[in-house]
């Protein structure tokens, strides 16, 4: 009974698991509309195409949970599909070498943008769109404007095949069980010292701070996961989509749209890392349902405006008028 | 407190003055002449439109708020005021005041969903800008509504090297500043950015000034959305690709205000908005891939905060005795 009353109140709570009743609102209406979307084919097809959002608000979590912002993973994103179809030109041979290359450029922007933030004392929305400017001036500079080269058909594997010929299910998507590789990573990664760390830096730096941890590296090391999970995502999206000057564009704000979803707290402190993941799916899951619901693709802007405000105002309202978890509140006295 | 503002601002326009040297002098080794009247009324051209924006951008940063919705209110408001006046110059001044109108709404609905929903202005803004471009990209598919020639005007017409329209801006952020430093509204912006749970119990009605906050921007845009109707003779609901919210916080961060509310002004942002002009007419005249562009404004903007944040520590550093109040302050918050 208690434990009913737990499970209700963590759904309708605004908090993690709202997002799970939501998703599963959007699947039953999807169920509705189409029969056929439960079928394997499509739900993998789904599950595909929602990877590379998923594997990025992962990376979002991190460092929004610590109280920051990462507006350049779009960029990233765009800078990494483009860095790979330059740099590989269409040799197979030079896949595995240019994905290093990819992964260092990843890691490295993080690092600058953690850098810049902790050390140099720069508010994170500064820095990162100031990466984002200059990683999309970077990115066009070097190709003269536009995306040059061509993927190898290697590099495109993980975004577009899969393991085939399982039973029941038909093809695997290499995209699935890298996002689900992801998802164990980053949840497995917040259960360890940390992950702990850097809720508690994010909710409240100088408490943290005072008890020793070193908030300053947690929040550079959750900047170099927002990077890598850019440079896993540019992979899939490569894979998947090809190569466009448009790849990445305006990824940053539908990444943070999702993380928001999943009641992760702007201003760092409050929400889970699967919750945010949830929120990502849900967001392609309400994509989906438009497409079945033959919505003119120029409406989905508003929808999803109204919706981010309306989920992340029922949260507010949740946490104003009943206070369920209330963190400990540490009195700062220098003394 | 005044001591100390007016040193940032000072140190901004003494950056400005800085670039416009360092800017010039790299045009006349170039063999060109920053200061010749095309590259001068080229150079004030741009501030007019990114200016409208900055000065309403200020007035809800210094709230410790954010508005990422004013593209596309500027679209919309130059959609409006395009259609509305459909060519007939009886109808400039209804226009005007439905722009005007539609433009402090949309402002007003941002600040009720931040003010009285409690979400965060980030992504309360970004909501209702995407609001309003599923709006614009489903009812307009290309241009429309028609600008008579007269208030065409408002583009194109200058005095001397100075456009009407950058006369105009600076008219508004003169009225900014003493809006700001002599009335109360103004004064109790300050305070809700510095701490807006002291504010509150200082007896300031918080979200009422909140709320003019992001009316007045979303009427500064609303005005950006008229010069933008003006220019091209009719409503354009594509201008908002532009990304003129990301240019208009670089203005004012560039400017001195502090993104975390409380401190700056508008004297700073137009100084910050000028240094954006300049550095562009610069490129422009000195033919710089306009990528390279990007890129150096990326890097001006990190490294002047960058450096803002170095004074401020420097600051805190010097007294001890206030750095004791601000972090008590500080962790009150919930």
């Amino acid at each position: 009974m208690r434990h009913l009353r737990t499970a209700s109140a963590a759904l309708i709570g605004g908090g993690t698991g709202t997002v799970f009743a939501l998703l599963a609102a959007i699947f039953i209406a999807v169920a509705f509309i189409n029969p056929g979307f439960f079928e394997w084919p499509s739900l993998m097809a789904f599950l595909k195409q929602a990877a590379p959002l998923v594997i990025l608000a992962a990376g979002q979590y991190f460092v929004i949970v610590s109280g920051n912002f990462d507006l350049s993973v779009g960029a990233l994103v765009g800078a990494q599909v483009v860095i790979a179809a330059k740099l590989i030109d269409g040799e197979e041979s030079r896949t595995l070498p240019v994905l290093g290359v990819m992964l260092l450029f990843g890691l490295g922007v993080g690092l600058v943008n953690g850098l810049i933030t902790t050390a140099l004392k720069v508010q994170s929305f500064i820095t990162t769109l100031g990466m984002m400017l200059v990683l999309y001036g970077a990115i066009r500079l070097w190709t003269g404007g536009a995306p040059t080269g061509s993927l190898s058909e290697a590099f495109r594997g993980p975004g577009r095949r899969g393991i085939e010929g399982v039973p029941l299910i038909g093809e695997i998507p290499w995209a699935v069980l890298i996002m689900l590789g992801a998802g164990a990573a980053a949840i497995w990664l917040m259960r360890t010292r940390f992950g702990r760390i850097l809720v508690a830096t994010g909710d409240n730096d100088l408490a943290a701070e005072l008890s020793g941890a070193r908030t300053g590296t947690v929040r550079t090391v959750a900047f170099v996961f927002s990077g890598l999970s850019a440079t896993v995502a540019g992979l899939l999206i490569g894979g998947y989509a090809g190569v466009s000057a448009q790849v990445g564009e305006g990824m940053e704000f539908t990444v943070i749209t999702a993380v928001v979803l999943g009641g992760v707290v702007l201003g760092g402190g409050r929400g889970s890392v699967v919750a945010a993941m949830a929120g990502a799916l849900t967001l392609e899951a309400l994509f989906t349902l438009f497409n079945q619901m033959f919505l003119p693709a120029s409406i989905r802007p508003s929808v999803q405006g109204a919706i981010i405000i309306a989920a992340v105002a029922y949260a507010a309202w949740r946490r104003t008028r009943r206070p369920v978890a209330a963190t400990a509140t540490v009195n700062a006295d220098p003394s | 407190m005044s001591p100390r503002r007016l040193d940032t601002t000072a140190l901004i326009y003494l950056a400005l003055a800085g670039v416009v040297a360092v800017g010039g002098a790299a045009v006349a080794m170039d063999g060109g002449n920053l200061f010749s009247t095309a590259n001068l009324v080229d150079m004030f051209t741009r501030t007019s439109l990114t200016g409208f924006l900055a000065i309403g951008m200020t007035l809800v940063i210094l709230c410790r708020s954010l508005d990422l919705s004013v593209g596309y209110t500027a679209a919309l408001s130059s959609l409006v005021a395009a259609t509305t006046m459909d060519g007939d110059p009886g109808r400039i001044v209804l226009g005007v005041a439905a722009a005007l109108l539609v433009s402090g709404l949309i402002g007003a609905a941002g600040g009720a969903v931040v003010a009285f929903l409690g979400v965060n202005p980030f992504i309360a803004t970004l909501g209702v800008g995407l609001i309003i471009k599923g709006y614009l990209d489903t009812r307009y598919k290309g241009p429309a509504g028609d600008v008579p020639a007269l208030f065409q005007q408002f583009g194109y017409t200058r005095v001397a090297f100075l456009p009407i329209s950058t006369i105009v801006m600076l008219a508004l952020a003169a009225a900014g500043i003493w809006f700001l430093r002599s009335t109360r509204t103004g004064h109790h912006m300050y305070a809700v950015g510095g701490d807006i749970d002291i504010a509150r119990m200082s007896g300031v009605r918080t979200k009422r000034v909140l709320m003019a906050a992001h009316v007045l921007c979303g009427m500064a845009a609303g005005t950006a959305g008229l010069l933008l109707a003006a220019r091209f003779g009719t409503g354009s609901a594509e201008s908002y690709t532009n990304l003129y919210e990301l240019d208009a916080i670089a203005a004012v961060v560039l400017g001195g205000t502090l993104l975390l509310g409380g401190r700056g002004g508008i004297a700073g942002t137009v100084a910050g908005v000028l240094i954006l002009a300049v550095l562009d007419t610069v490129f422009n005249v000195m033919q710089i891939n306009p990528f390279a562009k990007d890129v150096l404004r990326g890097a001006i903007i990190i490294a002047a905060v960058a450096i803002y944040a170095r004074r401020q520590l420097g600051r805190t550093a010097r007294r001890p005795r206030f750095d004791a109040a601000t972090t008590g302050a500080g962790t009150g918050r919930p």
